[in-house]
C-alpha cells in the first residue's frame, strides 16, 4: 500500500519553507500536498517519490512526521468519475478521514488519495467495487 | 466616622492585656500541639514537653517554623489533635507532589473562625441590612464556606452562588438588590465588562462593598474597582492554615488589614535566615493559630511576604496592621485567585508519553481575567500523523490539568524542539501580566 508523509507543523511563517527546503536537499519530488489546519497548528500530508528517506530526512532535522498507508484510487479524469468513487463509499457505509486528489494526465487520469481507518479491509471493498488502486507506482507513476 | 464593632471589648482591648490573652491561648494551643504525633516530637527536641515551659511570649521564639513540607508529611493524621469524633469539618488542599495538606476543625474551631469573620464583615461598616453575594467557590476552597458562616452570623441576606457564571451573578444582583460582594478583584472587573452585554446599568443594581481577595492586587486595582462600581472595596487575607479568610481584614478607614491578633500571633521573618524582623520590615509572614484545637500550627511559615504597619489606626482597633501581600518566597502562581505550583503542572504534563521533555507556562491578562497557556513540545516518536491523535492530546492535557488544578487552561502543541531551551534551571514560567 502507498504511504502518505505527514508532518506536525506550527501554523508560524517559515514552516512550510523549511519542510520544503529538507525535501529538496534530499532530492525528494512532492507529487501532491495539502494541510490540515488547526488554528496554532497543522498537519501538512504530502504524497513524495521516495517516502522513506523523505521520513528520515525530517526527523533528522527535528520534526514530527509519520508515514501512513493511504488509498490511491486511479479514477478516469471526466465528468462522473468520482459520483462513482462517492456512490461506492456511501453503498459500504465507508467513512473518509481526509481526501485529496491531483491529475496525472489531463482529461485521462486523476488519482484520489483517501485516508481511511481501515485501509485493507477497504482497498478489497473498492476493488471488488472494479477499481484501480495503485501501490507504489503511484510515487512515480 | 461612626465606628462599629462585632466585639469591640477584644477589638480595643489594649495591648499588654492582648499579649496576657495571646500568652493564655499560646500556652493552651502548645498543650493541643503536644497531642499531636508532629509537635511531640518537634517540641520534645526544644525541651517543651508541657504547656508551662511556655513562660512569656518570648518563649514563643523557642520554637521552630513548621512549613508547608511538615504538613504534608503529616498527612493525613499526624498533626489532628483530638479525637475523631470531635472533627466536624475537613479542609484539603490539593497536592503538588501527590501528597495533599489537611486541617481539622471542632465545632468550637469553627465557631471562633466565625467570630473573626463577623469582625471582619461589621468593621466594614457591612452589615445585617446587607444583601451579601458570595462569589468565592465553596466546597474544599476555605473562602467560600468561610465568609458565608460569618454573613449568616451577623444576619446578612446570603446568596451562596459560589464563583462563575458571570450572566446569573449579574442577574442575582440585580433581582435581590445585592449590596455587598466577596470576590477576587479580576473576577469583579472582568463582571464590569460583562455588565453593557447583558444590558444592567450600575443604577439597577444596589451595590455599595465589596471584600476582595485570594490574589495579589495593586492599590491601583482597588481604586479601579471603586470607581468603576461606585462602592467601597476593602482588602480579605486568609489562609486555609490559619482557618482561612479572616485573618486580617481592612476595617473602612481602608489602611492595611487588622490582623485579629488575639486569634494569631503575627511574625515577619527575614525568609532566608528566619531572624525575626521588626515593624516596617518587609519579610515572610508567620502565623501562630491560638483558635483552633483541632489542627494546631505553631510558626507556620506562610511564604506570604508582607510587613506590619506602625502606629495606631483610627478606628481604634488595638490589633495591627499587616500590609497588602507584596509577593511569595515560592513560585506559586496565583490565577483568578487559584492557586497553582508550576509543579502541579508538570506533573500533569510529564504523565503523558506523546508529551515531549519541554514545555512552558504562559500567563497573560484576557481583558480582567487570567489566562494560564500551556505550551507543550510534541514527542516525535510516538507521533503516527492522524489529527485525530493531536486532537485527542490536547484535549487530554486540559482534562487532566482542569482535574488537578481547577484551573481550564488553554493547550498550544508545539514542535519538537521549537520552545526555547536553558541551560541549568529551565524558564518555565513566562508570566506577562503587568506587575504592581
Amino acid at each position: 500500500m502507498p504511504k502518505e508523509l505527514s508532518v506536525f507543523l506550527e501554523n508560524k511563517p517559515g514552516r512550510l519553507g523549511s519542510v520544503a527546503g529538507i525535501l529538496a536537499e534530499s532530492e525528494i519530488n512532492v507529487r501532491t500536498m495539502t494541510l490540515q489546519d488547526r488554528g496554532e497548528f497543522g498537519l501538512m500530508k504530502l504524497i513524495v517519490d521516495k517516502p522513506e528517506i523523505a521520513d528520515l530526512a525530517l526527523k533528522d532535522n527535528g520534526f514530527a512526521s509519520a508515514l501512513k498507508d493511504i488509498l490511491a484510487i486511479l479514477l478516469v479524469d471526466k465528468p462522473g468519475s468520482f459520483n462513482k468513487l462517492a456512490a461506492a463509499c456511501d453503498k459500504h457505509n465507508i467513512n473518509i478521514i481526509d481526501a485529496y486528489g491531483f491529475v496525472i494526465e489531463s482529461n485521462k487520469q486523476a488519482v484520489f488519495c483517501v485516508e481511511v481507518s481501515e485501509p485493507d479491509r477497504i482497498k478489497k471493498l473498492l476493488q471488488q467495487e472494479g477499481f484501480t488502486l495503485l501501490e507504489e507506482e503511484l510515487y512515480e507513476f | 466616622m461612626e465606628v462599629r464593632f462585632w466585639n469591640k471589648e477584644i477589638e480595643t482591648l489594649d495591648r499588654p492585656a492582648l499579649e496576657q490573652l495571646q500568652l493564655k491561648r499560646l500556652r493552651e494551643t502548645v498543650g493541643y500541639a503536644l497531642q499531636t504525633h508532629f509537635y511531640k516530637n518537634r517540641l520534645a527536641k526544644t525541651g517543651i514537653t508541657s504547656p508551662e515551659d511556655i513562660k512569656t511570649l518570648a518563649d514563643l521564639k523557642k520554637i521552630p517554623y513548621t512549613t508547608k513540607d511538615d504538613m504534608r508529611e503529616s498527612y493525613p493524621r499526624g498533626l489532628l489533635a483530638v479525637s475523631s469524633d470531635e472533627v466536624v469539618r475537613i479542609h484539603t488542599s490539593s497536592g503538588t507532589t501527590g501528597l495533599p495538606t489537611v486541617i481539622y476543625y471542632t465545632r468550637e474551631d469553627l465557631d471562633n473562625w466565625t467570630e473573626n469573620l463577623a469582625r471582619c464583615i461589621i468593621a466594614t461598616g457591612a452589615g445585617r441590612a446587607d444583601v451579601f453575594q458570595n462569589m468565592m467557590s465553596y466546597g474544599m476552597f476555605t473562602g467560600g464556606l468561610g465568609l458565608h458562616y460569618g454573613a449568616e452570623k451577623v444576619g446578612m441576606t446570603v446568596i451562596p452562588i459560589g464563583g462563575g457564571n458571570t450572566k446569573r451573578q449579574i442577574q442575582l444582583m440585580k433581582d435581590f438588590g445585592t449590596t455587598v460582594l466577596h470576590i477576587t478583584p479580576s473576577y469583579l472587573l472582568h463582571i464590569h465588562d460583562k455588565l453593557a452585554e447583558v444590558e444592567v446599568k450600575l443604577s439597577d443594581l444596589a451595590l455599595k462593598r465589596a471584600f476582595i481577595g485570594a490574589e495579589p492586587h495593586s492599590e491601583n486595582t482597588r481604586k479601579k474597582i471603586e470607581d468603576l462600581f461606585h462602592i467601597d472595596a476593602y482588602n480579605s487575607y486568609g489562609l486555609s492554615e490559619m482557618n482561612g479568610p479572616g485573618v486580617a481584614f481592612e476595617c473602612e478607614y481602608k489602611n492595611g488589614m487588622h490582623t485579629w491578633e488575639d486569634g494569631y500571633i503575627m511574625e515577619i521573618i527575614d525568609p532566608k535566615t528566619g531572624a525575626v524582623l521588626s515593624e516596617e520590615m518587609e519579610g515572610e509572614i508567620v502565623f501562630t493559630n491560638l483558635i483552633r484545637r483541632a489542627t494546631p500550627l505553631l510558626r507556620y511559615r506562610t511564604r506570604d511576604l508582607g510587613y506590619i504597619i506602625k502606629g495606631a489606626c483610627p478606628c481604634g482597633r488595638t490589633h495591627r496592621r499587616l500590609s497588602r501581600i507584596t509577593g511569595r518566597t515560592d513560585d506559586m502562581l496565583i490565577v483568578n485567585g487559584v492557586n497553582v505550583f508550576p509543579s502541579q503542572i508538570e506533573e500533569v504534563i510529564m504523565r503523558i508519553p506523546q508529551v515531549g521533555t519541554n514545555y512552558q507556562i504562559h500567563l497573560e491578562k484576557d481583558g480582567a481575567l487570567d489566562k494560564l497557556i500551556i505550551k507543550v513540545e510534541i514527542y516525535s516518536k510516538l507521533f503516527h500523523g492522524e489529527m485525530s491523535e493531536l486532537d485527542n492530546l490536547k484535549r487530554k492535557i486540559k482534562e487532566d490539568l482542569r482535574a488537578s488544578i481547577i484551573i481550564n487552561p488553554q493547550v498550544e502543541l508545539h514542535e519538537p524542539g521549537s520552545l526555547p531551551v536553558f541551560e541549568g534551571k529551565a524558564k518555565r514560567v513566562v508570566d506577562n501580566r503587568p506587575k504592581f
